[in-house]
C-alpha cells in the first residue's frame, strides 16, 4: 500500500490494507417486500479490504440492505430486489451462479451469537466439509487462532457450542466464517449482545482481519462505528418517500468531523437519533 | 374464583387419576391371584384358557417390529417435507395435510378392511405379520407424522438461516441439524404410536390373523395380545382370567415402553448439545 498515494490512510490510523479499488459496485439496488418499499436506486462502492460501516436509525432498511449482497434476502418470501450487485465485476443475481458458492465467498456475521446446535469444532468443520476443503483440523486451529479463540477452547472442542459465553460465541461465528476463507464478510451490529470487554476482543479482531477481507459492519455504536471503520454510509428513512436511503457514504473521518449533510451532521453530532 | 378454579383443575386431573388407578387396580387384583411367571413362557391351550401367552408375545412384538421399521423413516420423511418444503411447495403440503387429517379421523376397522384388501388381497401377504405391521403403520402414522412435525417447528429460525449463509445444502442441513433436533419428537412419536398398536384389535383381525401358535416367520399369521384379550373374553368361555392376565401383561409392556423411552429421552437431553 502506497500511503503516499492514499494519505487518509496513514491520517485514520488505519492499518495501510486499504485499496481504493471497488469490491463491491452496488447499482440501483432497489428492495421491496410485498407492496412495502424498503430502499430504492441505492448506489454504492465498497472497496478492497476496507471496513465500511453502516450506520443510521432502526428500521431504515440496513439490514435488509446487507442481506441481498448474498442473497440471503431471498428466505423472505415477499423480498422482490432490483437493480445489481457486483462483486469483482461480476453479478450476484447472474442465473448461473452457485448461491452456496456465493455464501462462501460473502460471509455472514449476525446480530445475535448463533453457534449451530453442535460441538465447538463441528460447528466450524461442517461446512468445511460441505465446500469439500482439505487438511480440515488445520483450518479449524487456525480459523479459532485467527480470532483468538483457540486458547480458551484448544481443550473442550468436542464440547457444546452452546456452553461458550455470548463473546466466545461470537467469535466461534467469525471463526466459522473466515474458515471458508472468504473475499467479504458481512456483520449485521456483531457487538450489540456483547458486554463492552467482550466487544473490545471483537473489535480488535475486526481491527486484525482489516486487509485481508472486505468488511461491511451495521452498527448503532457511532463510537464504534467510529474506532473500527475506513468508510461509512449513513441510512436514513425518508419520511416523506417512506423509504430508506442512504443520505451521505464517505470516508470516515469525513463523516464524523465534516459531513456534508445536515441530518448526517446532527446524527453524528448527538442532536438527531 | 382463585380457589374454584384450582379446585376445578385438580378435580379434573384427580378424576382421570382415578380411572386409571381404578383400572389397573382391576386388571392387577383379577390377574396378579392366578398369575404365574410360567404363563409368559408357555404355549397357549385349550384355546387359550389354560397355558400361556408366549407366541402372542412374541407376535406382537414382530408386528409392533415392522410397524416401527416402517412408520419412522416414513413418518419423518412426510414430517420433514411438511415442515421444510412448505413454502416451495404450499399446495402439496396443503393436500398432503389434509390427507392425514382425515386419515387420523378414520376409524382402525376401516383401515383392517382396507389392509386385509390390500396386503392380505392384493399384495398376496395373507394374514400374516406384515400385514398386521403394515396396516398399523398405515393407521398410526398421522399421530407420528403430527408430533414430529410439531417438534421440526420448534427450530430456532437462526438454525435454518445460518446453514444458508454458510452456504450449506439442503441434504446437509436436513441431516445434521434439523434430524439431530427432532430426534426426541421421533422418540416421542414412536411412543404415542406403538401405544396406539399395542392397544389396536380391530385393524388386526383383519390382518395379522387369529393363529396363536409361534409365527415361523413374518408370512406367518400371529395373534396380538389385545386379539388374544378379545378372543378370551368374547369367544372363549372361561377364557376371562387369563384375558385379565393377558390384560395386565399389555399394560405392564406399555408401562415399561413409556419408562424406557423416558430413560432414553432423560439421558439424550442430558448429552444434548442444543440447550
Amino acid at each position: 500500500m502506497n500511503q503516499n498515494k492514499y494519505p487518509w490512510v496513514k491520517e485514520l490510523g488505519c492499518k495501510p490494507c486499504c485499496e481504493l479499488k471497488p469490491k463491491i459496485k452496488i447499482k440501483n439496488l432497489s428492495l421491496s417486500y410485498g407492496k412495502r418499499q424498503i430502499f430504492e436506486d441505492i448506489n454504492l462502492e465498497i472497496n478492497t479490504g476496507c471496513v465500511t460501516g453502516i450506520i443510521g436509525p432502526s428500521a431504515c432498511g440496513k439490514s435488509s440492505f446487507i442481506s441481498c449482497l448474498n442473497r440471503m434476502i431471498e428466505v423472505v418470501p415477499s423480498a422482490k430486489v432490483s437493480g445489481d450487485v457486483l462483486i469483482d465485476g461480476k453479478s450476484i443475481f447472474d442465473s448461473r451462479l452457485d448461491l452456496n458458492e456465493l455464501r462462501k465467498k460473502v460471509g455472514i456475521v449476525f446480530q445475535e451469537p448463533t453457534p449451530l446446535p453442535l460441538s465447538i469444532e463441528s460447528n466450524i468443520i461442517l461446512p468445511l466439509k460441505e465446500h469439500k476443503f482439505d487438511h480440515i483440523s488445520e483450518r479449524v486451529e487456525k480459523a479459532l487462532r485467527d480470532v483468538g479463540l483457540w486458547n480458551e477452547v484448544k481443550n473442550i472442542l468436542k464440547e457444546p457450542a452452546n456452553y461458550l459465553s455470548g463473546g466466545q460465541k461470537q467469535r466461534l461465528c467469525m471463526a466459522r466464517t473466515i474458515a471458508l476463507g472468504p473475499e467479504i464478510i458481512l456483520m449485521d451490529e456483531p457487538c450489540s449482545s456483547l458486554d463492552p470487554i467482550s466487544t473490545d476482543v471483537v473489535e480488535k479482531l475486526i481491527h486484525d482481519l482489516k486487509g485481508k477481507y472486505t468488511i461491511i459492519i451495521i452498527t448503532h455504536n457511532l463510537a464504534q462505528a467510529r474506532r473500527v471503520c475506513d468508510f461509512v454510509a449513513t441510512f436514513w428513512y425518508d419520511g416523506e418517500k417512506e423509504i430508506g436511503q442512504i443520505i451521505e457514504f464517505g470516508r470516515c473521518i469525513d463523516i464524523f468531523e465534516n459531513p456534508k449533510n445536515k441530518i448526517v451532521q446532527d446524527y453524528v453530532g448527538g442532536l438527531k437519533g | 374464583m382463585e380457589r374454584m378454579t384450582k379446585f376445578l383443575a385438580w378435580l379434573s386431573a384427580g378424576i382421570l387419576l382415578l380411572i386409571l388407578v381404578l383400572m389397573v387396580q382391576d386388571i392387577f387384583v383379577n390377574s396378579l391371584r392366578h398369575f404365574d411367571f410360567s404363563f409368559l413362557s408357555q404355549d397357549p391351550l385349550s384355546g387359550g384358557r389354560k397355558g400361556g401367552i408366549f407366541p402372542i408375545i412374541i407376535s406382537t412384538l414382530l408386528i409392533l417390529g415392522v410397524c416401527m421399521i416402517v412408520i419412522v423413516p416414513m413418518g419423518l420423511g412426510t414430517a420433514l417435507f411438511l415442515s421444510e418444503y412448505s413454502d416451495e411447495h404450499p399446495k402439496v403440503v396443503h393436500i398432503v395435510r389434509k390427507a392425514l387429517e382425515i386419515l387420523s379421523g378414520v376409524p382402525s376397522i376401516v383401515f383392517g378392511l382396507f389392509g386385509n384388501a390390500l396386503f392380505c388381497v392384493f399384495l398376496g401377504f395373507g394374514f400374516s405379520i406384515w400385514s398386521g405391521g403394515l396396516t398399523l403403520a398405515i393407521m398410526s402414522m398421522p399421530l407420528f407424522i403430527r408430533t414430529v412435525e410439531e417438534g421440526i417447528r420448534t427450530i430456532p429460525k437462526n438454525y435454518r438461516l445460518v446453514p444458508l449463509s454458510l452456504g450449506l445444502g439442503r441434504t446437509t442441513t436436513i441431516r445434521s441439524i434439523i434430524i439431530p433436533y427432532a430426534l426426541p419428537f421421533v422418540i416421542v412419536g414412536g411412543v404415542l404410536s406403538i401405544g396406539r398398536s399395542l392397544a389396536e384389535t380391530a385393524a388386526l383381525i383383519f390382518t395379522s390373523g387369529y393363529v396363536d401358535r409361534m409365527p415361523e416367520s413374518l408370512s406367518d399369521s400371529g395373534r396380538a395380545l389385545s386379539i388374544h384379550i378379545y378372543d378370551l373374553t368374547m369367544n372363549v368361555p372361561g377364557g376371562d382370567t387369563n384375558a385379565y392376565k393377558t390384560a395386565m401383561v399389555l399394560i405392564v409392556l406399555i408401562f415399561i415402553t413409556n419408562g424406557l423411552f423416558t430413560i432414553v429421552l432423560k439421558t439424550w437431553y442430558k448429552k444434548r448439545i442444543i440447550l
